[in-house]
C-alpha cells in the first residue's frame, strides 16, 4: 500500500488547531460553509483510508482470497507490520461505525423531538412567549422552525435589544444553522481528531446569527450590547448550570485576539465591537487545498487497490 | 429596520413579536391604542398606525397567542399563558435530560463561566455594575 493513504489520516490532525483560529479571522458565513464542508470532507476521506488499510489485509486472509477470486500469488504476502496497521485500522473503523450509528440514533431522536415541540407549542405564531421568570431563548428547528423567549429574557432587553434577539434567532432558522452543526458533530464523532473543527462550526453559527441580526437592526454595537445582557441575565438566574471557567482567560483591553481563551460569549461580543471581519480568500483556498489533498490521496490508494485486486482476479486460476 | 433581501413577511412577523412583547411587558391587559403608545418611539411619534395595531392584534388573536375581551367600544388585549408555565418547565425538563436534544437547539447566549461574566462586563463598559 503506498504512501498516500496515510496522508488522509494526518491531515485532520492539521486542520484541527487551525480550526478556531480560521473561526475567529474568517467572514462567519465562509467559515460555516469552509469547516463544515471541510470536517465532513476529511472524515469522509479518513474513514475511506482506514477502511483501506484493513481491505489490503483482509484480501490476503486466504478465505477472503477464494471467495473474491483473488490470487495470493499475486496479491503477495503482507509484512507484519502491515499486518498490525491493518488491525488496528480495522478496530478503529469498527469503533467509528458504532459511535457513528450512535450519534445518528441520537440526533434523529433529538430532530424528531424539536419538532415535535415546534408543533406543539402554543400558538401559530413563530415567536412563543413564556411566562417564566428565568431569562432564556432559543431557536427550535421544526416545519416551521419556532422561536422560544421567556418573559424574564424580554425584560433583561430593550426594545432594540429584542430585535436583535429575534433577529439573531431568525437566522439560526432560516439558515438551517442545525444542519451544519450536526453535520460538523458527525464528521467528529466519525473522526475524533475533528473535534476542534465541531467546535469552531458551532461558534461560527452564532457569530453568522450576530452579523445578520446586526445587519436586520443596522447596527453591530447593539447587537453586541444585546448578546451581554442576555447572557448577564441568564446567568443571573442560573447559577448552579455554572460550567467550569475558560482557564488562562486575559482580558488586555483591545482586540479580539486576547478573547480566543475566553468563552463563546464574551468572543461574540468582541467581535461585534470590533470592525465587520474581511473576506479573506487566501484561508480559504488554503484549506480547501488541504481539503482536495486529503481527496486525491484517498482516491489514489483506493484506486492503487482496486488495480491490484483487479491484477489479481486476472491471475485466479 | 429595513431587511432588504427577505421578503414583507418576516416584517409582520418582526411587529408581532414586537406587539406580543409590549403585552408580555405590560403585565395587564392593553386597548390598541395603548399598545400604540408604548410602541412609540422616544419622541413620541407612533411608529404604527392605530390600525395597523388593530389588524397586528387581530391576527395574534386568530392565532390564538392572545386572549381579549370587551371593554366598552374596544377590546382589551393580554397574551395567552400557557398552563402555568406547564411548557416552560417541560422544555426545561428536556433540556436539562438530554445533551444531544440541548444541541439542536440554537441557544442565542450560552452559560458564562466566571472569568467570562467580568470579561462581557468589561467589553460592555459595565465595571462591576449591575446588568440593567
Amino acid at each position: 500500500m503506498s504512501l498516500a493513504v496515510y496522508l488522509p489520516l494526518a491531515l485532520p490532525a492539521v486542520l484541527a488547531p487551525l480550526a478556531g483560529p480560521l473561526a475567529a479571522r474568517l467572514d462567519p458565513v465562509h467559515a460555516t460553509w469552509l469547516l463544515t464542508g471541510a470536517a465532513v470532507a476529511l472524515a469522509a476521506c479518513s474513514t475511506l483510508a482506514l477502511g483501506l488499510l484493513a481491505a489490503a489485509a483482509a484480501v490476503r486472509i486466504p478465505l477472503v482470497a477464494s471467495l473474491g477470486h483473488w490470487s495470493l500469488a499475486v496479491l503477495g504476502p503482507d509484512n507484519p507490520a502491515g499486518l498490525a496497521v491493518a488491525l488496528v485500522a480495522g478496530i478503529l473503523l469498527a469503533v467509528a461505525a458504532l459511535t457513528v450509528t450512535g450519534f445518528g440514533i441520537r440526533r434523529y431522536r433529538a430532530l424528531a423531538g424539536a419538532y415535535r415541540e415546534a408543533r406543539c407549542l402554543p400558538g401559530r405564531g413563530q415567536t412563543v412567549v413564556l411566562a417564566d421568570e428565568a431569562a432564556d431563548a432559543y431557536a427550535l428547528p421544526g416545519r416551521p422552525g419556532r422561536i422560544v423567549v421567556t418573559a424574564g429574557m424580554l425584560s433583561a432587553l430593550d426594545r432594540p435589544g429584542r430585535a436583535a434577539l429575534l433577529a439573531h434567532e431568525r437566522a439560526h432558522l432560516a439558515g438551517f444553522h442545525y444542519l451544519f452543526t450536526t453535520a460538523a458533530r458527525l464528521a467528529a464523532t466519525a473522526n475524533p481528531l475533528l473535534r476542534p473543527v465541531d467546535r469552531a462550526v458551532g461558534y461560527t453559527v452564532e457569530r453568522w446569527a450576530d452579523e445578520r441580526a446586526a445587519t436586520v437592526v443596522g447596527d453591530r454595537r447593539l447587537v453586541a450590547h444585546a448578546i451581554g445582557r442576555a447572557a448577564l441575565a441568564a446567568k443571573a438566574n442560573r447559577p448552579r448550570r455554572e460550567v467550569p471557567g475558560a482557564l488562562g482567560a486575559v482580558f488586555s483591553g483591545t482586540g479580539v485576539r486576547a478573547h480566543t481563551r475566553a468563552g463563546p460569549v464574551p468572543r461574540r461580543v468582541a467581535a461585534l465591537l470590533a470592525p465587520p471581519p474581511p473576506r479573506r480568500l487566501v484561508l480559504l483556498v488554503a484549506v480547501a487545498a488541504l481539503v482536495a489533498l486529503a481527496g486525491v490521496c484517498a482516491l489514489l490508494a483506493a484506486n492503487d487497490l482496486q488495480d491490484l485486486l483487479s491484477l489479481a482476479h486476472h491471475h485466479h486460476h | 429596520m429595513v431587511d432588504a433581501d427577505s421578503p414583507p413577511r418576516r416584517g409582520a412577523g418582526q411587529l408581532e413579536a414586537a406587539v406580543l412583547s409590549v403585552l408580555w411587558q405590560a403585565g395587564r391587559p392593553l386597548s390598541p391604542g395603548e399598545v400604540q403608545q408604548t410602541l412609540a418611539g422616544p419622541a413620541g411619534a407612533p411608529e404604527l398606525s392605530y390600525s395597523t395595531v388593530v389588524t397586528i392584534l387581530s391576527r395574534l388573536h386568530a392565532k390564538k397567542a392572545l386572549e381579549r375581551r370587551r371593554e366598552g367600544r374596544a377590546f382589551r388585549y393580554a397574551p395567552v399563558a400557557d398552563e402555568a408555565g406547564l411548557a416552560a418547565r417541560r422544555l426545561a425538563a428536556m433540556l436539562d435530560k438530554a445533551p444531544d436534544r440541548q444541541a439542536v437547539l440554537s441557544r442565542f447566549v450560552a452559560d458564562l463561566s466566571g472569568s467570562d461574566e467580568q470579561l462581557v462586563r468589561d467589553l460592555l463598559g459595565d465595571g462591576g455594575q449591575e446588568a440593567g
